[in-house]
């Protein structure tokens, strides 16, 4: 299994059935793809729409249907479609159950890093600063480095998303739980050590007595 | 009956300088018509309140290609590299709103509410230049709300009154934006007979609107 695909298949985990999620564009949209059977979740598009799922066959394609990152996408029966102000109300509200979004750095105090780089990359936020700050439970998604880089670091050098604290960081390395105490160890996967964690970490780990692999 | 112009028309109603609202969330749910009749006709010097610039020639993209806009107000940029060249230039000034206080600077605007206080961007550079407000223990920014010269809608159809309906996630901003602009010109895929559209379908009641943008004549 590649390295994203690992994250995925862990992160929809995390998934329980009848959750409304948001998943952000690129890995984390393949969290969609790894539900354990029997678990049903309603995905939600920040763009309007409660009950997207993946794009039906060609010609069946519709252009005024696409999700956040403008690409093509399908309705299950008994979608909902509405407007901007009232798919952030969703999110801004307490009615969003997860978002699972990517991440360029998160530090010790569970801080998350996506949104730009400056003088380099600078997209806009879009909907992440809202997803962040009002989603119940966020899950980032992410390589554990970039080039070899710490992602996960002391304190994030980039521009924050939001301060709020978030509950879990998947990487193909490891699950960690920010905390008030520090970034928990929680996983490690299959075939890593806790020494190679720790090595690829720039943040202080902080490590239980048992550390389990991930069950995938 | 709502009167019913071409997009050339519309174009000749927005002055150099316009503040315009343009529905839309990566081109889905954008009045493509009503952007190129303002392509043809140059109108320069363009405030753009909308939710990002899409692609290059797609959308808002357009407007940018052509560089007939002055300032951007959008939640997104990453998607158009032209938008990004302007504004490294010199040409644009964008400024960027986390996409729900958007949406809510847009609603209030057409609401009559001076903003909204919202937690999202705070600690951010979002924050910057914004009023924070404590209220019953917690922080909040102050987002101010926006009102435009224009509003340019895409709705699904609109009657000849001018109610309007809308189609899946082309819906976006439209409808908020129907709210919060001086005239509100609206380019829909159909216009249907009063009546067709039931009260409990309409989402944009027709005296919010004053043009609708039909079909250019086809002979033959």
């Amino acid at each position: 299994m590649d390295d994203k695909s690992l994250i995925a298949r862990r992160v929809a985990l995390e998934l329980k059935d009848g959750m409304l999620a948001n998943l952000g564009i690129g890995l984390p949209t393949m969290v969609a793809g790894y539900l354990p059977a029997g678990v049903t979740v309603s995905f939600q598009s920040e763009n309007g729409i409660i009950g997207m799922c993946p794009v039906p066959a060609d010609g069946l394609v519709n252009a005024d249907l696409t999700d956040a990152g403008g690409s093509p996408i399908g309705a299950l029966p008994g979608a909902s479609a509405f407007d901007s102000a009232f798919s952030f109300g969703l999110i801004r509200g307490g009615h969003l159950d997860v978002t699972v979004l990517g991440g360029l750095e998160v530090d010790e105090a569970g801080h998350l890093a996506n949104w730009m780089v400056p003088g380099k990359m600078v997209p806009g936020m879009g909907g992440a600063m809202d997803l962040v700050t009002g989603a119940r439970r966020v899950i980032v998604a992410m390589t554990h480095t970039a080039k070899g880089a710490a992602k996960i670091v002391p304190c994030c050098t980039l521009p924050l998303t939001a301060l709020r604290r978030v509950d879990l960081v998947v990487t193909e390395l490891a699950v960690i739980e920010p905390t008030a105490e520090g970034l928990v160890l929680r996983e490690v996967a299959p075939g890593v050590s806790i020494a190679q964690v720790i090595a690829a970490t720039s943040a202080r780990l902080i490590v239980p007595e048992h550390v389990p692999e991930m069950v995938l | 009956m709502k009167s019913i112009i071409t997009p050339a028309a519309a174009a000749a109603l927005v002055p150099d300088g316009a503040v315009l609202m343009i529905g839309g969330f990566m081109g889905v749910g954008t009045p493509e018509r009503l952007i190129d009749a303002l392509v043809l006709a140059g109108r320069r010097n363009l405030t753009v309140i909308a939710n990002d610039t899409a692609r290059p020639g797609v959308g808002i993209g357009k407007l940018i290609d052509a560089g007939l806009v002055a300032k951007v107000i959008a939640s997104h940029i990453g998607t158009n590299p032209e938008t990004q060249r302007q504004m490294i230039a010199g040409a644009i000034a964008v400024e960027l709103v986390p996409q729900g206080s958007l949406a809510e600077r847009v609603r209030s605007g057409g609401y009559g509410l001076g903003g909204v206080l919202t937690p999202t961007g705070l600690g951010t550079p979002a924050e910057e230049g914004k009023t924070k407000l404590e209220l019953e223990g917690v922080t909040y920014l102050v987002e101010r709300a926006l009102k435009a010269d224009f509003a340019l809608i895409a709705a699904k159809h609109a009657d000849y009154d001018g109610n309007l309906d809308y189609a899946l996630t082309a819906r976006n901003f439209n409808p908020l934006m129907a709210m919060a602009a001086a005239t509100v010109i609206v380019e829909p895929q159909e216009i249907v007979p009063v009546g067709t559209l039931t009260p409990d379908m309409v989402v944009t009641p027709h005296v919010l609107v004053d043009h609708l943008v039909g079909k250019e004549k086809r002979h033959g």
